[in-house]
């Protein structure tokens, strides 16, 4: 089970039996539209609030998840979620309508693969038959809370991320058709001092580090065995980093792809979104739409997922506290 | 396949002050030429539009400079309003920077954004309460600086106009 100081081998091999992705329009207009099971052409999703419009999408993902599945709510074991809301109102909220038993978790945006992480986890020690992971966030909802309002008229950094509108949901069973959960290397907090809220890549970029080093020495593997493998929410700048750190370090990063879900959500160069995606979202619609089905396609046949959290508050960046960060990683494999 | 664990590959090996010296390297540079010259162009023009409005209210109604200020900058703040409830003002913000933000229209955008932007949490606590938002620190160091600034007249036996 536990494998090297921090890895979780899952040896029943769990089985994500059910996928699915709901986003708005900035990401339906990028360059992976079509993976995504549905597209929000407006940013409110015709709700009252943008709080309501984030829970509708966790809850529109949720619900194809298990009609995917073919899991009726009624059976689902637990649901395992969180997003960027203060008191993560958002999977809260949708938790009370899937009805389901509901662990609340808070990792930032590494929450997507924290969650799958535990759902496998659960999953492989018998605690549970089937098990919902899910994550979500809304640009609008993060700006009026990390930011400024939606509507005002500030000059954004090129450092700066753009999060994510979209939710992604996945259900994890014993067994069952579809990619298997391998393992997973649980990070820890690594803070090197960056303070800048709009630059997260910078203050993520050594954690992802951390996690990816951890990841081959717990399991022995080298990044040759991976296909690819994808940082959460990087974007230009903390990718760029995260590269020249592990190729320093003596890592040979060169032998597997190594990308960022931030860069792949958004064509970065067309589309205003500065250095890249952002949010639980951002890993959460791009593994769970994209990656998931590439990897089914015979694309890849083992990938690895390094969720990376910046895991800020208002306040805490405000009292001038750098920024503490965190990944996850989680490895995928092609059902043979 | 599964090894050992071992420690082949050694962690991190810089010091968090080598590591922001080094992030700092990695930033994009902000393009501050480009950002003063769009700036003194679109703040230039909004100012300029506001020198239009006042003349045509003395030409046109009659008015005194002084007297077509107050409805010059209620035209101003309109706009702005308005280009803010179509979602326009930070689209065109992010291209002026300072320019949008340092004239009336930047101020009246922050408020007017707040108030949209906490709408949904009552017309009390929501908009009331979050208003002044962003534009309270504004006020609160206008008033501050005026108050030094009137000291400094003071003292140097200056009249204030």
């Amino acid at each position: 089970m536990l494998r090297g100081k921090q890895t979780w081998w899952f040896e029943k091999r769990p089985v994500i039996i059910g996928a699915a992705t709901v986003v708005g329009p900035d990401e339906g207009d990028g360059p992976l539209a079509a993976d995504y099971d549905l597209v929000h052409p407006e940013l409110d999703l015709q709700q009252k609030s943008w709080e309501k419009a984030e829970r509708l999408l966790m809850e529109q993902a949720s619900d194809f998840a298990l009609k995917k599945a073919g899991v009726d709510k009624q059976e689902l074991s637990f649901y395992v979620g969180g997003d960027l809301m203060n008191q993560i109102i958002s999977s809260t909220f949708a938790a009370r309508s899937i009805g389901a038993p509901y662990i609340g978790m808070f990792g930032a945006c590494s929450t997507s693969m924290e969650s799958l992480a535990i759902a496998s986890l659960m999953v492989n020690s018998g605690a549970a038959n089937s098990v919902l992971a899910g994550v979500c966030s809304h640009n609008c909802t993060a700006e009026k809370q990390f930011r400024y309002p939606t509507e005002y008229g500030s000059q954004k950094p090129p450092t700066a991320q753009y999060t994510v509108t979209g939710a992604g949901a996945v259900v994890v069973a014993p067994e069952g058709k579809g990619p298997v959960v391998e393992c997973a290397t649980i990070g820890k907090i690594v803070d090197l001092g960056i303070k800048d809220p709009f630059n997260m890549g910078a203050a993520m970029a050594p954690a992802a580090v951390d996690t990816i080093q951890t990841h081959f020495n717990d399991t022995g593997r080298e990044p040759k065995d991976y296909d690819l493998i994808v940082t959460g929410d990087l974007a230009t700048v903390g990718h760029g980093i995260a590269k020249d750190l592990l190729v320093r370090d003596g890592v040979p990063m060169n032998d597997t792809v190594f990308t960022d879900c931030g860069l792949l959500v958004y064509d970065v160069a067309r589309q205003k979104v500065q250095a890249g995606g952002s949010g639980c979202g951002c890993s959460a619609v791009v593994t769970y739409g994209h990656l998931l089905k590439r990897l089914e396609q015979g694309e890849f046949r083992r990938i690895l997922v390094v969720a990376t959290g910046a895991l800020l508050s208002p306040l805490s960046f405000q009292q001038g506290e750098s920024i503490p960060g965190i990944a996850h990683a989680v490895a995928i494999e092609r059902a043979q | 396949m599964a090894t050992k664990a071992g420690s082949k590959y050694k962690k991190m090996t810089m010091s968090p002050q080598e590591y922001q010296t080094y992030a700092k390297t990695r930033e994009p540079s902000r393009a501050v030429l480009r950002n003063c010259l769009r700036a003194f162009l679109v703040g230039g023009l909004i100012c300029t539009l506001g020198q239009v409005i006042q003349d045509l209210f003395v030409y046109a109604f009659g008015m005194s400079q002084q007297e077509a200020g107050n409805p010059t900058v209620a035209i101003l703040i309109l706009t702005s309003v308005i280009l803010t409830c179509l979602g326009v003002y930070d689209k065109i913000a992010q291209w002026a920077g300072a320019g949008t933000a340092v004239p009336v229209t930047g101020f009246a955008n922050s408020m007017c954004s707040a108030a949209l932007e906490h709408r949904s949490e009552g017309l009390v606590l929501g908009v009331g309460g979050n208003m002044f938002k962003l534009a309270g620190s504004v006020i609160v160091y206008g008033t501050v600086a005026a108050f030094f600034i009137g000291i400094i007249y003071m003292a140097f036996g200056v009249e204030g106009h």
